[in-house]
């Protein structure tokens, strides 16, 4: 069955505004093959950081349509540009999200943490020169810094701080961002990961990748402090015995299938 | 901008500690009506900061908010309340206008309904 999606020839362009392309079908696909879960998951808050053309966040919103049980959406972006054409290509497929000119999150951080339910991120992933990084207009979206880390390095942060206790981040990546080294440091702030959707074009390899809190990972990378600070004593103590009892304790046996 | 997001924002400037709630300057004030879902303002409720959300109403021209948070029984049964709870969070726009850091004065533009929070090298 296929579901609504932004269609090409209602969005709205500029020529300061990446277009849609492979990277953004490639995110789009991911959502929708996950759609069934995402349904399930309910998600009360959603957010795009960078939102360019608006194909991204229109497609979402469309995809989980009027099954999305009242879920609100707000997304940014630093190029005045791209929220301008978001807004007429949200307008053009009869969707609203409220639109906020800025860096990655800047002014949304302190409150709207650990309030997000559903983040989805196309960051600027291409290696350039770092003093690329920055640049106003188009270059925005892309350019990416060394080996197409400076922006997402500072996403990902920022990223942590926004998601909910249930959240889920679905981001772009490239080979040369070396996505594993990235899932592996998510991991230490408590996140297991899996790449949904792996795309080879002549020009890259692109990664999708989902990120979702996983607390038997937190309690692995923190040897259990996260639990023993989060709960009171009595708590702990019950908490504790049943993770001794269930046995990931020590790491080796987090998935056997008892959680 | 809804107030939902007005919600959510502080001011971003370096330095300054207490960006929260941003004031309002309303040049004009759209509704659009969209359907209510009470899950959903069960849900983000907690979330909300009352006065910031009330004050903030009154001066988009809607006075229908208390001014005290309400207590949560009243959102498992109040029909009304929940309308207005509604209607000031996701129907009222600022679609023009600008919103000001409480402590240092500086103005973000809120035009189109879209606030610009990017800021100047020596404020960030």
């Amino acid at each position: 069955m296929s579901y609504k999606i932004a269609q090409i020839l209602l969005l709205s362009s500029h020529p300061e505004v990446y277009e849609p392309c492979d990277d953004s079908f490639a995110l789009v696909d991911a959502l929708l093959s996950d759609r069934k879960h995402l349904m399930e998951h309910k998600p009360v808050l959603c957010m795009e950081m960078g939102c360019g053309s608006g194909y991204v966040i229109t497609s979402l919103m469309l995809m989980l349509g009027d099954e999305a049980n009242g879920a609100q959406f707000i997304a940014t972006d630093i190029n005045p540009h791209a929220i301008t054409v978001t807004r007429e290509t949200m307008e053009a497929h009869g969707v609203h999200a409220d639109l906020i000119n800025t860096d990655i999150a800047s002014g949304l951080e302190s409150r709207l943490a650990g309030s997000i339910d559903l983040l989805v991120v196309n960051p600027p992933y291409v290696p350039t020169p770092e003093d690329e990084v920055g640049r106003e207009g188009i270059t925005s979206a892309w350019a990416g810094g060394e080996n197409g880390r400076s922006v997402i390095d500072k996403i990902l942060p920022v990223a942590d701080k926004l998601l909910s206790e249930r959240g889920w981040l679905y981001m772009v990546t490239l080979t040369t961002n070396n996505p594993s080294q990235i899932c592996r440091q998510m991991m230490k702030k408590g996140y297991a990961s899996r790449i949904f959707v792996q795309r080879s074009t002549e020009e890259e390899s692109l990664h999708i990748i989902k990120f979702w809190r996983d607390i038997d990972m937190e309690a692995d990378a923190n040897n259990g402090v996260t639990n023993r600070k989060a709960a009171p004593p009595g708590i702990v103590d019950s908490v504790r015995s049943q993770i001794q009892r269930l046995s990931f304790w020590g790491g080796s046996d987090i998935n056997n299938g008892t959680i | 901008m809804r107030l939902l997001t007005h919600n959510m924002l502080s001011s971003n400037i370096k330095g300054v500690a207490n960006g929260f709630p941003l004031r309002i300057e309303v040049e004009k004030v759209v509704e659009k009506e969209v359907e209510i879902n009470h899950d959903f303002l069960r849900n983000i409720f907690p979330k909300i900061d009352w006065k910031a959300l009330s004050d903030a109403s009154r001066i988009m021209g809607y006075h229908e908010l208390p001014e005290e948070p309400p207590e949560p029984s009243v959102l498992e049964a109040d029909i009304e309340f929940l309308r207005k709870f509604h209607h000031a969070l996701l129907e009222l726009h600022l679609e023009e206008g600008a919103l000001l850091c409480p402590e240092s004065g500086r103005k973000f533009p809120v035009n189109k309904g879209i606030p610009n929070m990017l800021l100047l090298e020596d404020e960030v």
